[in-house]
């Protein structure tokens, strides 16, 4: 019995300690690429590149799914909003949410699994291949060469990717409510400009800069950590996806305590 | 320009890899680390640039302490250091031109034109002209090792550390580059530390042996000295002979027995 229960003890305290660890390695990356961000010859070369990598060849999945986000939205909103509710409320209904919530956290969720879980591997296999102690050996700051870049990259490129997402998804809510809910455009119109603030658009951006630091930083302190082989190379990407999405919705949820 | 090691220390956990592990290499000289797999010859040479931190003991390089560096002065350090990486560690997305282009692209001043130069040159030294354009992928074992060799050697380091560069090799591809380690040494100066349980290897390129052995220096001389020695565990190694090598049972009590690589 109490054998059981030293165990428990052990096992949440070393938990917990590692945790702790993993926090700490945590702050010295953010604090190690903060300082080689100074390396502009290092990390500028590969910005175009990692913004491509990042953000263009991310389009067409965002699209897809905002474009199956908004049909849903407003069939369900004009399911929900029956009775005395005006049904020009459909409009009001799919911009907000894909504005606010849908078009940011949707997207988001989505590169943690396509860009986090990618540069965690590639990272990753760089890691137990030697190839980040064959650049220190060649006097390159691997921080400056492989993080920086692809930070940067996903902060200037995940607002855009949302706003496009956020874009077919209202244009395809609204073309659902044209085909399938006989409402007229200056109905969903005046629906979508009923309550919409430009602040709304800001917050999206605000919210997908966090989210593409979080989910490129992520992928490159788990991508760094890699051990033993192939076996840590897999690990690595699981924990980027799992730790990023967790880190998205807390950020989601601080965001709106503290912005709206 | 100078590598002094003195009493160094490196465990992974509970295993004690090195234990108190003394050598000294003067200037100009070429020294080799000789001993079986998983001894600890790469973590060794991992220590001369700072990859690995001695958990104690001292590492000078070039008169400089290498763990008190921060990271400005190891790159500093690592500008005259050349490393060739046991499995060549070549950076997989670009060709091996650019590869070899990699530390030169680091030096103030050198344009375009002289590092292209200056890699068809080093890609010659190792036998691999015209091989530029192709991905390591494309490359066979010991051809990515030779490019590995040719990244290292491309900015003209005052140091060379080769971890390993034979190995696999052919007997004919082996004995050039043999000669181009002897070539570094006495055209350009270099000071060098060659890692390898090819003892053939060994004996022609090194000025002094070092045995590795149970995380010590074990026998340290000239390769004359290494052929006249009567020491069991030298002889059982230079000779290949197990019985005599661990005559004194130290693998049983400490390391796990058959060496293990870390994935190619
Ligand atoms: N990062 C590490 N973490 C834990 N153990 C390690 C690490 N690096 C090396 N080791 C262990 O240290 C020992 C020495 O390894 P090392 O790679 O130096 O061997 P080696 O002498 O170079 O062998 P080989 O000739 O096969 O290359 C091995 O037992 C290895 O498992
Ligand atoms: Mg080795």
């Amino acid at each position: 019995m109490t054998n059981w229960l030293l165990g428990a003890f052990a096992f949440v305290g070393n938990r917990t300690v590692s945790g702790l660890q993993g926090m700490g390695r945590a702050w010295g990356l953010f604090l190690g690429a903060t300082a080689s961000i100074r390396n502009v010859d290092v990390w500028l070369p590969h910005l175009l590149p990692q913004m491509a990598r990042v953000g263009v060849a991310s389009v067409p999945i965002a699209l897809f799914i905002a474009t199956f986000t908004g049909i849903v939205m407003s069939l369900q909103a004009s399911y929900t909003l029956t009775g005395a509710i005006p049904v020009y409320f459909v409009g009001t209904l799919v911009g907000k949410t894909m504005i606010l919530e849908l078009g940011p956290v949707l997207t988001a969720l989505t590169l943690a699994g396509r860009v986090g879980a990618n540069i965690s591997a590639e990272l990753g296999t760089m890691r137990v291949t030697e190839q980040v102690d064959a650049l220190e050996t060649l006097a390159y700051d691997p921080l400056a060469y492989l993080v920086v870049p692809r930070v940067f990259a996903a902060v200037f490129m995940f607002p855009i990717v949302v706003l496009l997402a956020i874009g077919i998804g209202i244009a395809s809510g609204w073309f659902t409510a044209l085909q399938l809910l006989d409402m007229s455009s200056p109905e969903f119109v005046k629906g979508l400009r009923l309550f919409f603030e430009p602040w709304d658009v800001w917050f999206a951006v605000i919210k997908s800069v966090s989210f593409g630091a979080v989910v490129t930083g992520v992928g490159c302190y788990f991508g760094l950590q890699t051990e033993r082989g192939a076996e840590g190379v897999g690990r690595s990407a699981t924990r980027t996806v799992v730790v990023a999405s967790m880190l998205i919705l807390c950020l989601d949820a601080f965001w709106a305590t503290v912005l709206l | 320009m100078s590598i002094y090691l003195t009493e160094v220390r490196k465990a992974f956990g509970p295993k004690e890899v090195l234990k108190g592990f003394s050598m000294s290499i003067e200037d100009g000289e070429t020294a080799a680390i000789v001993g079986p797999s998983g001894i600890g010859k790469s973590v060794l040479l991992k220590h001369v640039v700072g990859l690995l931190r001695p958990d104690a003991g001292s590492v000078v390089v070039d008169g400089v302490s290498v763990p008190e560096l921060d990271r400005k002065g190891l790159h500093r350090l690592r500008r005259r250091i050349g490393y060739v990486f046991q499995f060549a560690a070549l950076f997989d997305s670009m060709s091996i031109a650019e590869n070899v282009g990699m530390g030169l692209r680091r030096i103030p001043g050198w344009d375009r034109r002289r590092i292209e130069d200056r890699v068809e040159d080093c890609l010659s030294l190792v036998e691999l002209a015209g091989m530029g354009d192709r991905y390591p992928a494309e490359l066979s074992g010991g051809q990515r090792k030779r490019a590995g060799l040719a990244r290292a050697i491309a900015p003209e380091p005052k140091f060379l550390l080769y971890d390993e560069p034979t190995t696999g090799l052919d007997p004919v591809t082996t004995s050039a580059i043999d000669r181009l380690i002897l070539r570094m040494r006495d055209e350009l100066g270099v000071t060098g530390l060659v890692v390898t349980h090819d003892m053939t290897s060994a004996f022609r390129v090194a000025d002094r042996i070092t045995l590795l052995h149970d995380g010590r220096a074990r026998f340290s001389g000239t390769p004359a000295e290494v052929k006249a020695a009567s020491d069991p565990v030298l002889k059982g190694f230079v000779e290949g002979d197990p019985d005599l090598y661990y005559r004194d049972g130290w693998r049983r009590e400490g390391m796990h027995a058959g060496g293990q690589d870390h994935g190619a």
